[in-house]
């Protein structure tokens, strides 16, 4: 009893151990890119301000700026130690796009949308596409079965990209039942269940795009690993004990073939804000895919840099979490003493 | 080769793949001879022209020829697909079979760095180092793209060279003295071919992929006719809202044709290759009968 609860420890502390390294890991590759690229972000960023604002920058915001992304003229060491500390203090610096906006403001402004229809629209797809890939896997060979792994092969292998504009151009330009672009509708009071109504309108096709390319993932992986668990011995007792086909579903062969499908689950969760670029461009959604996109299109460095470092945190985070419930649902793993994967 | 070739799935995909790749080689002599189409010829006569006799695919914003565009894309996205993928998966067999083998420390430090990239978001990595570099070749997107997707190759190769580290046919040889280089390349190494043609095939479908949505975010090189820069071009040039659907849905269309290919190549050699899937799908359809 005590001694399973120490290796649990144990194993809880090797996967946090593997995360703090990671995380570190994150912020070192994100110090490191600018200043490794050819060229001088840091003299692009200060020209591409001083020309938008028509006056020379003050010394201090020139230095500011150098202490962010390279070419100060200072020890490696104390710009990284420099780094590290304005990291603590929550200062990702100021977007040159957005001038004078702070990095942690526009992020903070557009992550509650990203959140809100890259969060609800990847749960969605996962749980529909897992749970018709467990029947698919159950009875492979029947008339659904046969339609929809093909199709989801093909589904899986479609740029999202392509998807999202044909869809945009159907339903929003061609039938004009949804908005072309946007977020919410412009005119709206954000406090009125009007607003409320037109988030929901807004984003309802954006979803619906996400759900119908990523569902054929899920569903194809949860097939092929229920077939696989299908063949298994301990669902062969389980039947022969004359359990209804009910019951050996989902209580022994899909809650088995379910492992794999939760590690995917949360590096897609993890990936929500990496991928939220493609749908958020398409539909002009006011998220941070946006404002990555915006800052590319900007070469808006201190903007990139904090987003990159943010996503990768976000990535971490999530699969930390979902490593500690997999311990919770996979007894296997805790009798391993973990992998840090 | 015979056996995987009677299997519909497999044949079905290597068709595809094969017209593919022939388009790639010899698709703008085609267009050029056969169509009577060049695809970087610009016709401000004759823009955003629908399908018709003359365009069979009808004309883009330019009055460039949609199929000969397309027909020349496949050349642009197929050598993105095969260079990065080739990449790939030599760092996935370099970290993979490695700590795999070799174990203790070697294993400790590769299978770390394995874990983190797969887990940091390559896209968002790949899109920001690519916005860095201001001058984007293909070659160099290629790089990029199999710099930051060979992780998860890496880690399937890990687990299975482990498994075949531990085998007799190994042990024996390491007994009888064979030198470790040898051992990894005449004992190991073969046995896992299936296993990396595989990961190849569905990292030539990742590239085209990755490069597709670079593309589109405005990442490309400029003067090359990828499928991705196909869509790019009609997305800039409000294809969308104008209505030119014949301008932005074949190049798509062809990128999905080509993942569709390499799924059912990978699902049918998967059949081959792995019995236990083809008996398990077997005793389920007799279920399903007696039922």
């Amino acid at each position: 009893m005590s001694s399973g609860t120490r290796r649990r420890a144990i194993a809880f502390a090797r996967r946090l151990r593997f995360y703090v390294i990671a995380a570190w890991s994150a912020v070192t590759l994100n110090f490191l890119i600018p200043r490794l690229m050819p060229g001088d972000p840091a003299q692009a960023v200060v020209q591409q301000l001083e020309v938008k604002n028509g006056q020379n920058l003050p010394p201090q915001t020139v230095e500011a700026i150098r202490k962010l992304l390279g070419g100060v003229h200072e020890n490696i060491a104390v710009q990284y130690w420099h780094y590290l500390g304005n990291l603590f203090t929550g200062n990702l610096g100021i977007s040159t796009g957005n001038f004078p906006t702070r990095v942690t403001t526009l992020i903070g402004t557009a992550l509650p949308w990203t959140m809100l229809l890259m969060g609800v629209s990847t749960v969605l797809a996962f749980l529909i596409g897992t749970g018709i890939g467990a029947l698919c896997g159950w009875r492979p060979g029947t008339r659904t079965d046969s339609v929809l792994s093909p199709l989801s092969t093909f589904l899986a292998a479609v740029p999202y990209f392509w998807v999202a504009l044909f869809a945009l151009w159907l339903f929003a330009f061609r039938l004009g039942w949804f908005p072309l672009a946007g977020g919410h509708d412009p005119d709206a009071d954000p406090s009125s269940p009007r607003y409320w109504l037109s988030v929901l309108h807004y984003g309802l096709l954006p979803a619906l795009t996400i759900v119908f390319s990523s569902c054929g993932g899920w569903l194809l992986g949860m097939r092929n690993m229920t077939l696989t668990t299908t063949g298994e011995d301990f669902v062969l007792l389980a039947r022969a004990k004359g359990l209804s086909n009910t019951r050996v579903l989902f209580r022994y062969a899909a809650r088995n073939a379910m492992l794999p499908q939760l590690t995917g689950f949360a590096l897609a969760l993890g990936a929500i804000i990496a991928g939220s670029v493609l749908t958020e461009t398409v539909f002009t959604y006011p998220g941070v895919g946006s404002l990555l996109k915006q800052a590319i299109d900007n070469r808006d460095y201190p903007l990139m840099q904090g987003i990159l470092l943010f996503t990768t945190l976000a990535v971490l985070v999530a699969n930390f979490l979902a490593d500690s419930v997999y311990v919770l649902v996979d007894p296997r793993t805790r009798a391993q003493g973990g992998d840090a994967s | 080769m015979k056996p995987a070739l009677r299997n519909p799935k497999v044949l079905a995909g290597s068709a595809i793949a094969l017209l593919v790749v022939l388009a790639a080689l010899f698709g703008d002599w085609f267009s050029v001879h056969a169509l009577g189409q060049d695809p970087h010829t610009l016709d401000y006569l004759v823009i955003n022209q629908p399908p018709s006799g003359h365009h069979l695919l009808g004309t883009t914003g330019s009055g460039e020829d949609v199929l000969a565009q397309t027909i020349a894309g496949a050349r642009g996205s197929l050598v993105v697909g095969l260079v990065s993928a080739l990449i790939s998966t030599a760092l996935g067999i370099l970290f993979g079979v490695c700590a795999g083998f070799f174990g203790g420390v070697a294993d400790t430090v590769l299978n770390f760095i394995t874990n983190l990239f797969i887990v940091m978001p390559v896209f968002a990595l790949t899109l920001i180092v690519a916005g860095y570099l201001n001058n984007t070749g293909t070659m160099t997107i290629a790089l990029i793209i199999g710099v930051f997707g060979w992780a998860g190759g890496a880690r399937s190769l890990r687990a299975q060279t482990m498994s075949l580290r531990g085998r007799d046919h190994v042990q024996a040889m390491r007994m009888l003295g064979e030198s470790r280089t040898r051992l990894v390349f005449s004992e190991v190494l073969p046995r896992l071919y299936p296993l990396i043609s595989a990961m190849f095939l569905h990292a030539v479908i990742g590239g085209v992929l990755a490069e597709a949505g670079l593309a589109f975010l405005g990442v490309s090189s400029p003067n090359t006719i990828s499928w991705g820069t196909m869509i790019q071009n009609a997305q800039n040039q409000n294809a969308i809202i104008n209505g030119l659907w014949w301008w932005f849905l074949p190049p798509g269309f062809c990128i999905a044709a080509l993942g569709t290919a390499t799924g059912l190549i990978n699902f049918g050699i998967d059949e081959i290759a792995n019995p236990r899937l083809g008996a398990a799908r077997r005793a389920a359809q007799q279920a399903v009968k007696a039922a």
